[in-house]
């Protein structure tokens, strides 16, 4: 029987032939990724539970600080304290400041067909290079940092076979958000979301990295683009080799096929507080913002950049809009700033931030009060993600979210 | 058997709800377990009692990997989360973390909220009334990790 992307990279990192879904396997970890959100208690764990700490491969492992950083209080300070004096004890590589861990990954680490264990729920976002990134707890990390290794319950996966082209004015953003709408928040759960078809290759690697990025909020374990050229020149123009391109065979099996034709995606809004609450911007009925976010790890990247820079040039954020941009990463940044997007968001009035996860995170910048309104390319909208237990966050693409920030509406 | 209380949950109960992201970077789970369920009741850290059960509907625990979500439950005494189904890094974090996860299709919509049931956690079944519910059993090695109060204590057993 033939095997899946997904499968594939499992079977790779288990040292077997072949999986099947159901099965359990011990795999060998290509590498490992820890954020701010959880490392002190990772390192807590190792200093004061774990009968013979040790480090298995300090090389496959990275540590980002991106949630909170710079620090906004001492307790986070020392939390961070503690992650860089673990990682210069230990010689793990650190980034501080640099920009949101899974930009970072992919810019600096992922290769196709690596399996990738991140203590972060969007660790599935390594999908657009063709590798098998997967979120976990600070638990199953530390085991990876021990061991080298962990297990893994084989998933069913799920195709989406895309075809033509998203149509002027839409993103792939719109076209995730509405997958996600129509399958539900559940709709893939413990399973992996495979995207193939002329429609996949069309999209560029940051389209990509939008899309897989975003499965974890239909309960996938992964999402996977079937990776080609673009593939290649990028993870090779990074100065990386590219080893192990699996694509699925031809009798793999599927749990489920969807096919989706791009030219028919139109801009969409989910609506608070459920990621898979989404409607057609045209349908929805206007809503007034007090703060409009871009960036994330979804959408703080430079097409989003370029989107919000085109629609803002000669104009203003509204009067008592709040419009809070946050780049994805420093490089993204210094691109940004290079092209003279920066010039032209400050200009408009936006507030500019340092590369961080910001908003979207909900804890230390850009924080929503009372009752307030949030339009967000952030990558969730549940209650209270922003701040406030009664404020509202709606997500929708940069083009939407940048409107809404000249108007004050969200409004189709 | 001893009985525990119930408290009820709807579906997609998302992890920021469970523990919400401005507590994470507190330095342990003691300091964090006071804001369990904050958004949702801002009480319930202080009405919840040691052996009490969580009953959810469908796709309990969506959202962020973070594994304070189940730590700050099982520091609170929560016995046990029994839901229609559970988001998969939850699921795993709980069984990490040495939380019972129980899958049950039929209790949610047969329960009230604060009234007991009976748990058998060996068996994976619980009694409600006179009913009797049984729940699906975890892989081999997902109940072995959760028999020996988690993944720490696994690993630390040298069973790698």
């Amino acid at each position: 029987m033939g095997m899946t992307i997904g499968e594939k990279i499992i079977a790779k990192a288990a040292g077997v032939k072949s999986v099947k879904p159901g099965d359990i396997h011990t795999v060998t970890l290509d590498r490992m990724m820890s954020n701010d959100g959880t490392t002190h208690l990772t390192i807590d764990m190792y200093y004061n539970q774990l009968k013979n700490p040790r480090i298995a491969d300090k090389d496959k492992i990275v540590f980002i600080m991106d949630h909170n950083v710079p620090a906004e209080n001492p307790k986070t300070a020392e939390a961070h304290k503690k992650m860089r004096n673990f990682a210069k004890e230990q010689g793990i590589k650190l980034y501080e400041g640099q920009g949101v861990c899974h930009q970072i990954m992919l810019e600096d680490y992922v290769c196709p067909g690596e399996l990738i264990f991140g203590a972060d729920s969007h660790t599935c976002s390594y999908g657009a290079l063709g590798a098998f990134g997967t979120g976990v707890g600070c638990t199953d990390l530390l085991y990876g940092i021990v061991t080298g290794q962990s297990w893994v319950l084989v998933p069913e996966t799920i195709r989406f076979n895309l075809t033509g082209k998203l149509p002027e004015g839409v993103y792939p953003r719109d076209l995730i958000l509405t997958i996600i709408g129509d399958i539900g928040a559940n709709g893939a759960n413990y399973k992996i979301m495979e995207f193939a078809g002329d429609g996949a290759h069309n999209l560029s690697i940051d389209d990509r990295m939008v899309l897989c990025n975003l499965c974890v909020e239909a309960g996938a374990k992964t999402g996977i683009v079937e990776p080609d050229e673009k593939v290649i020149e990028y993870v090779k123009s990074r100065g990386r080799k590219v080893e192990h391109m699996f694509i699925s065979d031809n009798d793999a099996v599927f749990e489920k096929v969807y096919s989706y034709d791009l030219s028919k995606i139109r801009p969409v809004v989910a609506r608070p507080d459920f990621v898979d609450d989404v409607i057609p911007l045209e349908d929805l009925k206007r809503v007034k913002i007090d703060q409009a976010f871009l960036g994330s790890c979804n959408n703080g990247r430079l097409d989003d950049l370029r989107v919000a820079a085109r629609l803002l040039k000669g104009k203003k954020v509204k009067e008592d809009v709040r419009f809070i941009v946050a780049p994805a990463s420093n490089e993204v940044y210094l691109q940004a700033l290079e092209e003279g997007i920066m010039d032209v968001l400050m200009e408009a009035g936006a507030q500019v931030m340092n590369a961080n996860c910001s908003v979207c995170w909900g804890s230390c910048q850009g924080v929503i009060g009372e009752n307030e309104v949030l339009v967000s390319t952030g990558t969730r909208n549940f209650k209270g993600r922003a701040g406030h237990p009664s404020s509202k966050v709606y997500l929708a693409s940069a083009e939407t979210v940048t409107r809404a920030a000249i108007t004050g509406y969200i409004e189709g | 058997m001893s009985k525990s209380r119930v408290w009820k949950f709807h579906n997609d109960v998302d992890t920021d709800q469970i523990i919400a992201s401005q507590y994470l970077l507190l330095p342990n789970i003691e300091e964090m377990k006071g804001y369990t369920f904050e958004s949702l009741d801002p009480d319930f850290a202080k009405k919840v009692q040691a052996g009490d059960v969580i009953v959810a509907a469908e796709n309990f625990g969506c959202g962020s990997s973070r594994e304070q979500a189940p730590s700050v439950l099982k520091a609170l005494g929560i016995k046990a989360v029994v839901a229609k189904s559970f988001a998969r890094i939850f699921y795993r974090n709980a069984i990490n973390v040495g939380l019972p996860v129980l899958v049950c299709k039929d209790l949610y919509d047969d329960v009230e909220e604060l009234e007991e049931v009976a748990l058998d956690l060996s068996e994976g079944s619980i009694t409600y009334g006179d009913k009797q519910y049984a729940c699906t059993k975890l892989p081999e090695l997902m109940q072995t990790i959760l028999d020996k109060g988690g993944l720490i204590n696994y690993l630390n057993n040298g069973e790698v």
